[in-house]
């Protein structure tokens, strides 16, 4: 997230897009620590939960039409003047010209400009700004000519109307006229709002444009990088951040640099060339890169061999690899062998019957996790005979956090150490010793290879510390952190870092090779003195007070400690704070500066996060957006399917799309699987009716390994439900407590139905459309004594269809149909 | 005598997530038992002898069309007239010197009389053990100055302790606020010491009318006017709609809440 | 003992133990001695972070003899102070749990049952494994769009997934290895 959770207690209005109250419960304190203090607190959500029960406004609409939404809230605050017009002339490309070429879906017919039917993808030759002779976009700081972004968005939204957001959304026109104003008047010089988000927004097949379309709102109100503002991102697993950052996924290196491409990054300097910008702080993406190689091959990474780049694998392509693929390529036979490290395809990922279909085509299975998952056991699935299973699979106990040292990064970027309490029992361990001891087995089958291929491997270095096979975490933190692979000595020969010492801040990393760094965000996580003394500021227990309240001392926020990113924007373009009210970081023009006959200085509350002594009125000294290659807020910001968000259904979906002729998403993702393994239900299916959201609970935790496993928590829900509303019940004749089968067209489940009042049908262009919706942390495993705590798996239902961006699924909204008791 | 201690339950600050449910059985070292179907995400329908803490889930539409979901986090109440206590033939139950009240289990006798006098359907008798069991407001924790476990887990201070004292003017100040933000009906039950049984050293804040969250509007000890308050209770529940809830039953009968 | 300072609580008579009057006038003073033992007062205590959500929970994690006999919140954690949900109070199960399997376990093709296997002759194994698949199918050079060899060193016949559950320093490490060996098949739960 762009902020943090103690710094939400400052919004004067809240508006939680996901059930914070119920998946983030210890988080929430701060929503309600601001509604103590009189903001208010807005629940956009399809059910009224938890979250909805402590809000002041609860506002239901359809699954996956955000959209119309956040565009009818865009329409709104520039209609009625309530953006934040300094902030948004200054610190955004609101005031830059566009191609006169490009045409927003308003005049196209829902598209825009360079969708090629045949190959259903964008050229996007015409989504980008008119430059200056200098090379610098041309800009008008009225706004007022029809080429400036601004100028397009207001067009691009203009369709969004309150009467559009009624008909679509399903959201009575009060009511959203309410919304709108409650937030919208909230933000603004002297008040801010923070907008929550989890995966309500992200499971679509716009998903990426979901979050651009609040990040778009957000801009606009100047609520980003101000006290009580910011976009927050809730992380639903404890490391979703961290592993993030160390990508663990498949299109990036960490440190958010892109995998390499075979054919448009065959060699370092064509990389280089091409992924370095001439602005912003990428400027430095050499050096990140450069010690990266360092960090992983060591002393084999030279200038001459480019550091090892040839070693990196290259995909082959940018769309493949990812989490969805990875199930379609292994049910084809391509896949041979697999990895499951604490996760559970089994039941945790869209449709699930083809990820266990696959897997059971597997020559070979490890399955490394805590407790026996539906994953580990898929040879037992129900409709399975073990036998029919050729695949061998091998079980590795696990340790929780409790039993190992190591960190996490939460889900405000905040790095936090842990220790062992206790030795993990048996023959569990940690995923660290784990890793550490394959690769040393593997490393000494490879020895002596003269291939090429095996020399990037047997270059890396797996062991830390005296015991091979147990790493010392805090040495790996250490290679993370980066360190100088060489005594590294300053212009007058002083030594600045003995060989081997951790480099204090990115700021010190290099591309000669002199300086190693597994991810140059992390860096200054971990100090160390000359004499190898280490500081794991990870481990930092200082707590918040009255000076400090986002606790500096506490941990390690990525980057360089800041607790609220791109904290230049609270103030103004001469440095001052926009208001008392809102300071957090500011100019101060009479502080020691950079150099002892210098003046002036970025302080304030919390880590500026901007050049600490670039002035306000140097060259972009009041640009606060570093990371952009523009260095200002993104309302135009070009993505694979457009610049600008625009509504599209849902691939599934019981309705037309009233904004223009192209019903969903031209240029999402749906994959082609055999065998009926990815059947779609087409617009408005009579067999599908209902439109169902699948969700979490406070109690269970994603697949359920780490909580229907759990006497506490399995005990608190009866067993797998569906929430149904009462006139959806009604019609069908369903009584709360009677099993219920949902089907779709992938599967079919057998479930509790919970009538409730929580759930309404909308009103959808005049027309009732029933949603419910149905938790997914239930699997064929669990306490058998417990009979509740299995279930069938929710994810049955789900399709194999993905955003273009990110290929995240749709399992927030799509179709099913209820029947009324087991068939 | 020291301090008297209060567990203070502010309803409107509960968000249903039931750390404090959870937290008091790692705590107390209490197992699970099997769920039942209660209509709801309410798990278990009543108090039990593994069970102390109860969150309460409550569906109330409102006249505006509205929806209001109450969520209670409900415990003993240790009262200041303990029914359980005065029925207690051996001396197995009493108070403690911070004005909770305790079940001592090597004294207790299996009775069962507290399980009866109980206006709030809070003691329960355990099987194994052969004993009364209940909510010993965290006993090993006060005495070592740490407050109860589901107090200190509660994410957004619905649960607050401390002395009982600078809870009730806390709570008294909070009623005030929230009749200002609109909630008419926010009422405390239990502050009040010359109130009904003495005054609760578990009260509450409620934002409807005790009834719609399984309380007795009126407990009183059994010996008193059990029969005609549980009525009182049926009627009133039924009355605004939220079902058959009463507080004063038989162990095993379902209870949940609509 | 190492109690967390901010988790105490001042009130009156915490030292005065034995001053409880019962209901019938008796002196309960020993019982309540006996009761009031904490069953946390010898423990080690480690600093811990919650294993759920990614609100990032600090923990206190109280062992005694090996064992781990109670996990609260940590009062000092400035976004959270102390505070935890149903999950983060039921951390303590996912160590002490009776479910939980601590042996290394294989499963042999077509077979209906598990088999307990020392952890070397798992990791042995499995290391074969990744090596025989790597050679059969490891692709070092392919033509490109232009129809140039390039090298690209790739592996796709093993894929990987996991996790947001496992700590940096692992990521870190599982990303090391997995990539070094040629995987492109290499995700996690952020992305679904």
């Amino acid at each position: 997230m762009t902020t943090n959770l103690i710094d939400i207690q400052h919004s004067d209005v809240v508006m939680a897009t996901s059930n914070m109250a119920e998946n983030h419960p210890v988080g929430f304190q701060w929503v309600m620590k601001a509604k103590e203090r009189g903001a208010k607190i807005i629940h956009v959500d399809p059910r009224f939960t938890r979250t909805s029960a402590a809000a002041d406004l609860h506002v239901p609409l359809r699954s996956g039409t955000n959209i119309v939404f956040f565009g009818g809230l865009i329409k709104y605050a520039i209609d009625n003047n309530l953006y934040f017009k300094d902030y948004v002339v200054h610190y955004t490309n609101a005031s830059f010209f566009l191609d006169p070429a490009f045409k927003t879906p308003t005049d196209l017919e829902g598209f825009f400009t360079g969708f090629d039917h045949g190959k259903t993808a964008y050229d996007r030759a015409s989504w980008k700004y008119q430059l200056d002779a200098e090379g610098n976009p041309k800009r008008d700081l009225t706004l007022k000519d029809p080429n400036t972004v601004f100028q397009h968005l207001r067009r691009h939204y203009s369709r969004y109307t309150v009467e559009m957001v009624e008909r679509v959304c399903g959201i009575p026109k009060d009511l959203f006229v309410q919304t709108a104003k409650l937030f919208c008047e909230n933000s603004g010089p002297e008040k801010t709002g923070s907008v929550t988000y989890a995966l309500n927004l992200t499971q679509h097949t716009n998903g990426v444009q979901n979050i651009r379309a609040l990040c778009m709102l957000q801009t606009l109100l100047g609520n980003i990088g101000r006290p009580g503002g910011g976009v927050v991102a809730l992380r639903g697993h404890a490391n979703v951040q961290g592993a993030t950052d160390l990508m663990v996924l498949y299109h990036n290196l960490p440190g958010y640099m892109v995998w390499p491409l075979r054919d448009a990054h065959p060699d370092l300097t064509t990389y280089l060339e091409k992924e370095t910008p001439k602005a912003s702080y990428w400027v430095n993406k050499p050096k990140f890169l450069v010690s990266l190689l360092k960090a992983w091959f060591g002393d084999a990474a030279t200038k001459e061999n480019d550091f090892g780049y040839d070693w990196l694998p290259k995909r082959a392509s940018g769309d493949a690899y990812s989490h969805q693929h990875i199930f379609v390529d292994m049910y084809a036979g391509k896949i041979k062998g697999f990895l499951a490290d604490g996760q559970n395809p089994a039941v945790g990922g869209p449709n699930a019957k083809l990820a266990r279909a696959a897997m059971q085509r597997l020559d070979w299975l490890v399955v490394a996790d805590i407790f026996l998952t539906e994953t580990a056991e898929v040879w037992k699935a129900p409709g399975t005979n073990p036998k029919d299973v050729k695949t061998e699979v091998f079980f590795l106990p696990m340790a929780p956090a409790a039993e190992k040292d190591g960190s996490l990064t939460n889900t405000m970027r905040l790095i936090q150490w842990h220790e062992a309490a206790v030795k993990p029992p048996g023959d569990c361990t940690s995923d660290a010793a784990l890793f550490v001891r394959l690769a040393h087995r593997l490393q000494k089958m490879y020895a002596g290879s003269k291939k090429s291929r095996d020399k990037g491997f047997l270059a890396a270095n797996f062991t830390y510390g005296n015991n091979p096979e147990e790493p010392n975490i805090e040495l790996v933190l250490k290679e993370i952190n980066g360190f100088a692979t060489q005594d590294i000595k300053d212009k007058d020969g002083k030594v600045v870092y003995k060989k081997g010492q951790a480099v204090s801040t990115f700021a010190h990393l290099a591309d000669d090779g002199s300086t190693a760094s597994g991810c140059w965000i992390y860096t200054g996580v971990i100090n160390e003195t000359p004499d190898g003394k280490i500081i794991n500021k990870a481990a930092g227990r200082k707590p918040a007070d009255e000076k400090d309240y986002l606790g500096h001392g506490w941990g390690f926020a990525w980057p360089a400690n800041r607790r609220v990113i791109y904290n230049r924007a609270s103030a103004d373009l001469q440095g001052k704070p926009w208001s008392e009210k809102k300071k957090l970081v500011w100019w101060d023009p009479d502080a020691p500066g950079a150099a002892p006959d210098k003046k002036g200085k970025w302080v304030g509350l919390d880590v500026p996060d901007f050049a600490p002594f670039l002035a306000p009125d140097a060259k972009n000294g009041d640009k606060p957006f570093i990371m952009r290659t523009d260095l200002v807020g993104g309302l135009f910001g070009p993505l694979v399917d457009g610049p600008f968000p625009e509504h599209y259904e849902p691939v599934e979906s019981p309705v037309q799309n009233f904004l223009s002729k192209q019903q969903r998403n031209p240029v999402a993702k749906i994959w082609e699987v055999p065998d009926e393994k990815n059947v779609l239900a087409p617009v408005g299916s009579k067999d599908f009716p209902y439109v169902i959201t699948t969700y979490r609970l406070t109690e269970h935790h994603l697949s359920g390994v780490m909580s229907r496993y759990l006497p506490f928590l399995a005990e608190l829900h009866h067993s797998h439900f569906a929430e149904i509303s009462h006139e959806l019940a009604k019609e069908l004749g369903i009584q709360n407590g009677e099993k219920v089968t949902v089907s779709s067209p992938r599967g079919k489940i057998h479930v509790t139905a919970m009538v409730t009042h929580r759930l309404k049908p909308f009103l959808v262009d005049g027309k009732t459309v029933h949603q419910i919706g149905v938790p997914w942390h239930w699997g064929y495993n669990g306490i058998e004594s417990l009979p509740g705590s299995k279930g069938d798996i929710t994810n049955d239902l789900s399709a194999t269809v993905g955003d273009p961006t990110v290929y995240i699924q749709e399992t927030k909204a799509f179709v099913c149909n209820v029947t009324k008791g087991v068939v | 005598m020291a301090t008297t201690l209060a567990m203070f339950t502010d309803t409107s600050l509960c968000i249903g997530c039931r750390a404090c449910q959870v937290a008091c059985k790692q705590w107390n070292e209490l197992g699970a038992e099997a769920p039942e179907w209660t209509g709801t995400y309410q798990n278990h329908s009543h108090f039990t002898d593994e069970t102390f803490r109860l969150v309460r889930f409550v569906e109330q539409p409102q006249p505006n069309g509205n929806l209001a979901w109450l969520l209670m986090s409900d415990v003993c109440k240790h009262c200041a007239q303990a029914g359980c206590l005065d029925a207690c033939p051996t001396g197995a139950i009493y108070r403690t010197e911070f004005g909770t009240v305790n079940i001592n289990q090597d004294v207790c006798n299996g009775c069962r009389y507290c399980v009866s006098s109980c206006p709030f359907g809070v003691v329960a008798f355990n099987e194994d053990t052969g004993t009364a069991k209940k909510c010993t407001f965290c006993n090993d924790r006060i005495h070592n100055g740490l407050g109860p476990a589901c107090a200190k887990a509660c994410p957004t201070d619905s649960i607050q302790f401390g002395a009982r004292e600078t809870l009730v003017t806390k709570a008294q100040k909070r009623v005030e606020t929230l009749k200002a933000m609109g909630f008419k009906d926010a009422q405390l039950y239990g502050a009040d010491s010359n109130g009904f049984l003495g005054g609760l050293n578990a009260f509450f804040l409620l934002l409807s009318k005790p009834s719609t969250y399984n309380l007795p509007e009126n407990p009183r000890l059994p010996q008193r006017n059990v029969v005609v308050d549980s009525l009182l209770s049926i009627v009133s529940a039924v009355a605004v709609g939220v079902g058959a809830v009463f507080a004063f039953r038989d162990r095993g009968k379902g209870d949940g809440d609509a | 003992m190492s109690l967390n300072r901010r988790d105490f609580f001042k009130y009156a008579g915490t030292s005065a133990a034995g001053v409880a009057v019962g209901a019938r006038g008796l002196d309960l003073a020993p019982v309540e001695a006996a009761a009031t033992t904490l069953r946390i007062k010898e423990a080690k205590v480690a600093h811990s972070v919650c294993p759920y959500c990614a609100v990032g929970c600090g923990q206190l994690v109280y062992a005694k003899d090996g064992k781990i006999v109670d996990i609260e919140g940590d009062p000092d954690t400035p976004h959270t102070l102390g505070r935890l949900c149903p999950k983060g109070a039921a951390t303590i199960q996912l160590s002490n749990n009776p479910l939980r399997p601590t042996k290394a376990l294989y499963r042999a093709p077509g077979s209906d049952k598990w088999e307990e296997k020392p952890l070397d002759w798992m990791y042995d194994q499995i290391a074969k494994r990744y090596h025989d698949t790597r050679e059969k199918h490891f692709i070092e050079k392919e033509k490109g769009k232009d129809g140039r060899e390039i090298t690209v060193n790739r592996l796709e016949a093993i894929a990987s997934l996991g996790s947001a559950c496992i700590d940096n320093e692992e990521c870190y490490l599982l990303t090391k290895f997995n990539r070094l060996l040629g995987l492109v098949y290499h995700e996690h739960q952020a992305r679904i």
